[in-house]
């Protein structure tokens, strides 16, 4: 179980979090929405303790991740995979030796065992062939996916998600949110997605929540998403509805 | 203008905290060795094997022209010609082998190593690295600090030998002083702590270099720009810090 609670952070006197709450059950799949610069990058920054808050607190599984040791962080952030917004691989590295690197870093695997596993990753997100490839030979949207190959290689139970079907064409779009599916299913895993796109929110999440003015305006399942007569997310939600047309 | 001098005297103070701090996390980092194994290979063979043509080539440079200068200098028939070996040879493993090899590797090396991290830093692969669980500082800056450390040395002794033989047989075949006389001279005066001395500097000047370097381009802020900028600082800071080292290690230990 993941907690925030009451956090804030400022960047040089200009207040990006006011005091945002969260929760997220075991297993669950929560979709953080808010429009753009609004700080859904930043909290998710904030949960596995890259950024350090203000004022407020984070736990996981129960212990506040800025209260414990260096040591103890990084032992709790190897049950996390995080896709970055902007993929983040590795550039001096292939997109192989990317997705075997925490394989190669954290697990005793044979390079047999690894080349599977990567093999089987790379799959997953329809990248079979492009291994041997450099980051800076793929596309935006291909380093995009071999990123998310890369943070679901080790099958961690938590999974950090920024963005990961923007810039994505709408039918990858959809194989990315039945692989988040699907993981959230068969391996129970609890998952945070920073997304703009509605259509995956309603695909994929169990719940919404909606970061707006640097605090959690709004936070609910699917089912009271459609019903909320809030009227600043009822026009979020509108002009994401409008783009997917609906 | 207050806050000017505020900002002239307060900056560097902070910025040797926060250097002190990362290298208080490093050393922290020492002990995980089996994580960065293999990174210290690749850092080895960037910082020393691949600086070492250039290095060479400087070091033999400078060999050759201290040798002209110096019996250019000595035109009296009253001092022997044995006396350029005497002078060329401690200028060499006193000074210029070790400080040669160190500005070539602070532009070289040090650029290099800020606008990796740097451009690390930006593209979050170093907020990548964190989020898996690594220690990034153990990962990535260890390494290259052993490497500078482990190289310099290396890449020093055979800048001596290059800048000495290069000054040798610039004399030899410019006419300036017979090969035999060189070595002559170079023995009479040789000092065992001289290269003792040399390779103190090199330890330290190896440390400064890559450490400096690491601290730019760890912490680089803003893009593109950002890397440019921990780029040239670390060029630039490498080689002034390596110039106030090297007075400071002459004062106390010559
Ligand atoms: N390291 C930082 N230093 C200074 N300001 C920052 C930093 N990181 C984020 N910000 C600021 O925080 C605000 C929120 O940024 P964030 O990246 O979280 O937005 P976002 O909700 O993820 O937007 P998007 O949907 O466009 O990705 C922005 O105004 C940004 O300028
Ligand atoms: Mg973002």
């Amino acid at each position: 179980m993941i907690s925030v609670q009451n956090l804030h952070k400022s960047f040089r006197g200009k207040a990006v979090l006011n005091g945002v709450d969260l929760e997220i059950l075991e297993g669950e799949t929560l979709a953080i929405i808010g429009r753009s610069g609004s700080g859904k990058s930043v909290l998710m920054k904030h949960i596995i303790g890259l950024l350090q808050p203000d004022a407020g607190k984070i736990t996981v599984d129960g212990i506040d991740i800025n209260a414990i040791s260096y040591a103890d962080l990084r032992r709790i952030r190897q049950n996390f995979g995080v896709l970055f917004q902007g993929g983040a691989l590795f550039d001096s590295m292939s997109s192989f030796d990317n997705v075997a690197f925490p394989l190669r870093t954290f697990t005793s695997m044979t390079e047999e065992e690894i080349e599977h596993v990567v093999l089987e990753c790379l799959g997953m997100v329809e990248l079979p062939e492009v291994g041997a490839k450099m980051p800076s030979e793929l596309s935006g949207g291909m380093q995009k996916r071999v990123a998310l190959a890369r943070a679901v290689a080790l099958k961690p139970r938590y999974i950090l998600y920024d963005e990961p079907t923007s810039g994505l064409d709408p039918e990858t779009s959809n194989t990315i949110d039945d692989l988040i599916q699907n993981l959230s299913d068969q391996l129970n895993v609890t998952s945070i997605v920073v997304t703009h796109d509605m259509h995956s929110v309603l695909n994929i999440a169990d719940k919404a929540a909606f970061v707006h003015d640097g605090r959690m305006h709004w936070a609910g399942t699917i089912d009271e998403l459609h019903r909320s007569d809030d009227q600043i997310l009822r026009s979020f939600v509108k002009a994401n509805e409008y783009l997917i047309g609906k | 203008m207050i806050q000017y001098t505020k900002k002239i005297i307060l900056d560097p103070v902070q910025a040797l905290g926060r250097y002190s701090q990362l290298l208080f996390k490093a050393f922290g980092a020492v002990p995980e060795f089996s994580t960065y194994r293999k990174n210290l290979w690749e850092q080895m063979i960037h910082v020393g094997i691949d600086s070492m043509p250039i290095v060479m080539l400087a070091a033999a440079f400078s060999g050759a022209v201290t040798t002209v200068q110096t019996s250019y200098q000595l035109v009296s028939p009253l001092i022997p010609k044995s006396i350029i070996g005497s002078i060329v040879v401690p200028s060499m493993v006193l000074e210029l082998g070790a400080v040669v090899t160190g500005f070539i590797l602070a532009g070289r090396v040090g650029a290099r190593i800020a606008a990796e991290l740097g451009t690390m830093r930006v593209t979050e692969q170093i907020d990548a690295l964190e989020a898996m669980g690594l220690n990034s500082i153990g990962y990535l800056i260890v390494p290259r600090v052993i490497a500078g450390i482990v190289m310099f040395p290396v890449l020093y002794v055979a800048a001596c030998f290059v800048g000495i033989g290069g000054g040798m047989l610039v004399g030899h075949l410019g006419g300036f002083v017979p090969m035999g006389v060189f070595v002559d001279g170079a023995r009479e005066f040789f000092q065992p702590f001289d290269p003792i001395f040399g390779l103190i500097k090199c330890l330290v000047f190896g440390f400064i270099i890559t450490s400096v370097s690491c601290f730019k381009g760890y912490y680089t802020r803003g893009g593109a720009e950002g890397v440019g900028k921990a780029t040239t600082e670390a060029a630039v800071a490498s080689c002034v810090l390596l110039l106030l080292a090297d007075l400071i290690l002459a004062a106390t230990l010559l």
